[in-house]
């Protein structure tokens, strides 16, 4: 049984619509477990993410955020990713330069086949943030219920 | 405030067994905007959607959300449910509570949590929902087929008899394909030409099919329905209309030494050609780079020769336009290069070759006129050895994942037909499986094997080492009989893997269309819509898609030809909603937005504003919402938030944000 | 050189003053955009002057460190030319808030004014001088026949500072502000005219300040910016003066997001804000430094700026924003072999 006060994390997983939320379903018609931890939003496209949106959930308590989109060259709008690749690699390095974790945000490419990649990467992502333990360097500390 | 019913979906058992359905209800009915919350064995049964539908009427509902299985699955169903009962489709929202939740959590207090989150997000998201109009656009009634291979002739053949126009467009200088290049085809043993070459004189014979041969698709926009297409005609350098097709020129020509393309670089053609006798258009070419008058300027004798005054040295490439309501893409395949499969001594020997060199020694019209020789010394072989899966089936880098699936039957197509022309000449094949699946195939195997006596061994070739003599010393292992053979062949053909033409990269560029990581075009659905692109408007045929074979290849042609035909017969498509839209008080006009989109659908307007009583003439962002596809790329872009993405708004996103964090 | 300026200012070089005051009496230029002395010697602020008369306020000297780009968005909505003076790294904004579409060239008449390095006051007062009265050395000293002469050495001036505890001498070059230091060339990249003679700041490593701080442990980063971002008042001092920030109304004030500006407290609310504002104008920040020079706070500000653009040119090669008006920025291209975002857990 669960301890009582076990670090239950909260991750948001932002997953584009045409690969890796097929991937995700592909994932669950094949039964392949994650941790319930990972809740995750459907977007069109990768490069629909704002850094606003990953901010935003660090800031209302979430411990670690991952996005997902079709593999570079595969964009069902053919380059989404390339714009979000960049964006996302220029938010990271600069979470990382205040000192976050850098462990806390991830990128990864799934394609709607990629079931057991989908499985696989949430199971090592929500590995990672058990042993990064709660975040407290992002949080908005008034958003705490305590 | 929007009035909101939540319908939670058992599946049977399938949702129920791992998550508390009840508990799921009774939480999402505290919910903000929640005036109804109910659950049912199969929503999205006929029953299901009539407890939706008396929802709506009885509630007043404004906003659905439904949880059940993917939005993929079945959130076309619950719009249209909603639809019937008088609510806009797109405040219907799906909460993924099976492929993303019961499914894979195996406790059912955390899956039931998970659920309660899932179920949350959704409803905060519909909360901020608004109605939105699908658009409506035209349909333009001509079809593109790229490729002009049997793939793309069927597809052709089948859109024009339906009564739509089609254009093919083939990069080389007929068309014809790889199917023109075979000798014969299995399981039937006829031969290639024969069956293809009618088919290639009733498409150009066809009123409503016109072919642009040595043409290259250039540059493609619009959308379904309306797709815009450059195409390049590259200069012939011989005028079609006047060319009567004699072949004086090609016999006179000097220049006779470059490689021949369609008999696989074996023998050499002149600098002016057609590809084959049977070319379709039976008009040459002057290859530029290997003609001497275009290399050195001294020369002209196809010019002096040709009684029709065909040849025109000065003819340049040419663009043309044309407007299309579909594309087939039928780009066929290639066999992949050898480079990195040195072991076999391909670069080293003459005497090994691939099965569709093979092809054209067999081939009557062939470099050695079907004449089965060595081509290092002409002399007939006594010993041939076929090696299966190379390139194929490779677990490293080296090659392709995947089976090439034609190879194990040519093979038995070929031994087959050496062993009854040439009995005396004794055929070995190694194997790693034999794969016959298809109707009449493992019976033309066996008969290779039982009636012709073919050699078949189980186990790999690790080497082929070029002997002094001329010979080839084939090393393999036997699986079976678990010893290693050292084998001396006179010939070795390699059943080299297919691999998508290389062009169909930047062809799936211009079409958005995606594209997997071995280069073959994506279909919709794997199983539910093989032959369409997830690009709407964008269809499939042959090997582009996936490794087939001749009657698989067809009969994929002739359901992409459905397929396509099926929107050309559209007066009109309804577009999207989803789309980019623009807040015109808070746009700065600085072109962010439209640098990234990939569909050109943003330009700038200058026009009269009334920001809070400021009137001033500013430079802002339109997004035409026929050609925006709703990627949102522009609303990441845009620093002040003036764009935003219906269906996906910022606000909305940050409620689901908001609601899984809470 | 002018006398008797108010409040002991420097006034403007009188090359520079009779070439204003001619296309302002020809009427080649409806109006000028430039500076007036403000209430102390080294606050000189940003102004207008719509006749000759009105210029006898105008100031250019080494406190006018106010970029004027900016205000040409508005000025570009105004009936006729307006004359700025825009001093070399100002001339970078300008070019890509015309990238942008939000100044319009055909209305401005830029005079790339000669820079010699602008001086920061609260540089003086870190050496330990306060309670300033006045300032004197500030003025700018231009050979009117031979523009291309050198200006004196930096080390050869110094500034004599009086002060209510008597009279104190800084060198110049010790009171500049820190973008002098690290200056990106005193070359005009847009221009009509130019007038006066620039000299050469630069004598620090651009990248220094990140590097350092890349250096520190991730514990060491976020205690450092902790200290520092626990200082904003979120007076949006910084994002109004920024040419980058031009947008009519920025996301932090619109309901958009619902991010809508907060109360200022411990927490995560000011690093989203500067992460974000940083992030709205990566590739666009010419890093001219008024975000650092305006905070009352005293924030290095351009450390968020320079982290990206140090990333930019590292992971996407060498980009100036505003080197001219044409090419593509950063975020809105991409090179099919980029750098995935796993390089930054690489990077460590």
């Amino acid at each position: 049984m669960p301890m009582k006060d076990e670090f239950k994390p909260k991750i948001v997983a932002f997953c584009c619509n045409w690969c890796s939320y097929a991937g995700a379903d592909l994932a669950g018609s094949s039964r392949l477990t994650y941790p319930a931890d990972v809740k995750i939003i459907r977007v069109p496209c990768s490069c629909r993410v704002n850094p606003m949106f990953i901010l935003r959930a660090f800031e209302k308590g979430a411990d670690g955020v991952i996005l997902c989109g079709c593999h570079p060259g595969d964009c069902h709008y053919s380059t989404g990713n390339y714009y979000a690749r960049r964006r996302m690699t220029l938010l990271f390095s600069m979470l990382d330069y205040l000192g976050v974790e850098n462990g806390r945000t991830r990128v990864e490419w799934v394609s709607a086949a990629e079931g057991v990649k989908f499985s696989q990467t949430m199971n090592e992502f929500v590995e990672k943030i058990h042993s990064l333990g709660k975040n407290v360097r992002l949080e908005d500390l008034r958003c705490r219920k305590e | 405030m929007q009035r909101i019913g939540v319908f939670v979906c058992h599946c049977g058992s399938n949702i129920a067994a791992t998550v508390d359905v009840k508990k799921v209800v009774e939480m999402a009915a505290l919910e903000p905007g929640v005036v109804h919350a109910e659950d049912y064995q199969y929503m999205c049964s006929e029953a299901g959607q009539s407890l939706i539908a008396k929802a709506i009427q009885e509630k007043q509902l404004t906003g659905l959300v439904v949880c059940s299985c993917s939005p993929r699955m079945h959130e076309t169903t619950f719009r249209k449910a909603a639809e019937r009962a008088g609510l806009n489709p797109y405040m219907v929202e799906i909460a993924n509570i099976r492929e993303h939740c019961s499914w894979i959590h195996k406790d059912m207090e955390e899956a039931t949590r998970k659920a309660v989150i899932l179920a949350r997000a959704a409803i905060a998201k519909v909360n901020l929902n608004t109605p939105l109009q699908p658009g409506e656009s035209r349909v333009t009634k001509r079809a593109l087929v790229i490729g002009g291979g049997i793939a793309g002739i069927q597809t052709a053949l089948d859109i024009a008899d339906a009564g739509y126009e089609v254009d093919i467009v083939e990069k080389t200088p007929s068309i014809g394909g790889r199917m023109s290049q075979l000798d014969k085809t299995f399981p039937t043993l006829d031969c290639s030409a024969c069956i293809l070459t009618p088919k290639m004189v009733e498409a150009a014979a066809h009123e409503r099919i016109r072919i642009y041969t040595y043409s290259e698709v250039e540059k493609v926009s619009g959308f379904v329905g309306d797709f815009t297409v450059d195409i390049r005609k590259k200069a012939r350098s011989v005028d079609m209309d006047k060319c009567t097709g004699c072949g004086v020129c090609q016999e006179k020509c000097p220049s006779k030494k470059t490689p021949s393309e369609f008999n696989r670089g074996l023998n050499n053609r002149s600098a002016i050609y057609t590809p084959f006798a049977q070319a379709i258009p039976n008009v040459p070419v002057i290859d530029r780079e290997h003609c001497i008058k275009f290399q050195t300027g001294k020369c002209g004798v196809c010019a002096k020769v040709c009684q029709a005054g065909a040849i025109d040295y000065e003819q340049k490439d040419e663009i043309v336009t044309e407007k299309y309501g579909a594309i087939v893409v039928a780009t066929g395949f290639d066999t992949i290069k050898l480079d990195q499969y040195d072991e076999y001594a391909y670069s080293q020997s003459k005497d090994v070759i691939t099965s569709l060199e093979l092809e054209r020694i067999m081939n009557a019209a062939g470099p050695t006129k079907g004449h089965l020789e060595r081509l290092s010394d002409g002399k007939p072989p006594k010993e041939m050895v076929f090696i299966q899966c190379v390139g194929s089936r490779c677990a490293d880098e080296r090659g392709k994942s995947y089976c090439s699936k034609i190879c194990c039957m040519y093979t038995a197509k070929h031994a087959m037909l050496i062993r009854d022309k040439y009995p005396d000449v004794n055929v070995t094949v190694f194997y790693i499986d034999v794969r016959t699946p298809g109707k009449n195939f493992d019976e033309f195997y066996r008969r290779a094997v039982e009636q012709y006596g073919v050699n078949y061994i189980k186990g790999q070739v690790g080497k082929v080492i070029p002997q002094p003599d001329g010979k080839l010393l084939v090393q393999g292992v036997d699986l079976l009989d678990n010893r290693r053979i050292m084998k001396e062949a006179d010939m070795v053909v390699l059943a080299t893997a297919i691999e998508p033409n290389p062009d169909v990269r930047k062809i799936a560029t211009m079409l958005t269309a995606s594209i997997d990581t071995n280069n073959f075009l994506t279909e919709a659905h794997a199983k539910l819509r093989p032959v369409e692109s997830p690009t709407a408007g964008i269809f499939l045929s042959g090997v582009c898609q996936g490794p087939k074979d001749i009657p698989e290849t067809v009969a994929q042609a002739g359901a992409a030809a459905v397929k396509a035909i099926g929107l050309l017969a559209k007066e009109k498509l309804t577009t999207n909603p989803c789309t980019a839209k623009s807040d015109e008080l808070l746009c700065n006009g600085c072109s962010v937005c439209a640098n990234v989109c990939p569909y050109g659908a943003i330009t700038y307007e200058e026009r009269q504003v009334n920001d809070h009583g400021i009137r001033e003439v500013r430079r802002l962002a339109v997004v035409n919402s026929a050609l925006c596809q709703g990627c949102g790329a522009c609303t990441v872009a845009c620093p002040s938030g003036a764009m935003d993405l219906q269906g996906f708004s910022n606000r909305q996103i940050i409620a689901e944000v908001d609601a899984i964090c809470r | 050189m002018q006398e008797g300026m108010k409040n002991g200012c420097a006034g403007a070089p009188a090359v520079l003053l009779e070439r204003i005051s001619t296309l302002l009496a020809e009427g080649t230029v409806a109006r000028v955009l430039g500076w007036k002395a403000g209430d102390m010697a080294y606050n000189p602020e940003p102004a207008y002057f719509e006749t000759q008369e009105a210029l006898k306020d105008f100031v250019y000297d080494g406190f006018c460190g106010a970029n004027l780009s900016k205000y040409m968005i508005e000025a570009s909505k105004l009936e006729g030319k307006t004359l700025v003076c825009l001093k070399p790294c100002d001339t970078y904004s300008f070019n890509q808030l015309l990238k942008e579409h939000r100044v319009d060239r055909e209305k401005a008449y830029i005079i790339g004014v000669g820079c010699g390095g602008k001086l920061d006051v609260e540089q003086i007062r870190r050496k330990g001088i306060k309670g300033i009265q006045s300032i004197d050395g500030a003025q700018l000293v231009w050979e009117e026949s031979d523009p291309g002469t050198e200006l004196k050495g930096i080390g050869d001036d110094v500034l004599t500072i009086r002060t209510i505890y008597g009279e104190k001498t800084l060198p110049y070059g010790e009171a500049l502000l820190e973008r002098c230091h690290v200056c990106k060339g005193k070359e005009h990249r847009v221009y009509d005219e130019l007038i006066g003679q620039s000299r050469d700041t630069k004598d620090a490593d651009r990248f220094a300040q990140v590097e350092r701080i890349e250096a520190m442990s991730p514990e060491e980063k976020f205690a450092f910016f902790q200290q520092e971002l626990s200082k904003c008042i979120r007076c949006n001092a910084c994002r109004n003066v920024c040419p980058a920030c031009s947008c009519r109304k920025c996301v932090f004030d619109s309901n958009k997001f619902d991010s809508s500006q907060k109360a200022n407290a411990d927490s995560f609310e000011e690093k989203m804000f500067h992460i974000i504002r940083a992030f709205h104008v990566a590739g666009r920040c010419t890093d001219c430094g008024e975000c650092s020079r305006v905070c009352p706070q005293g924030i290095p500000l351009h450390l968020f700026n320079r982290k990206f653009i140090k990333d930019i040119n590292e992971l996407y090669g060498t980009y100036q924003a505003g080197e001219n008006a044409e090419d593509k920025m950063p975020l809105t291209s991409f090179d099919f072999g980029d750098a995935e975002p796993g390089i930054v857990g690489e990077r460590g």
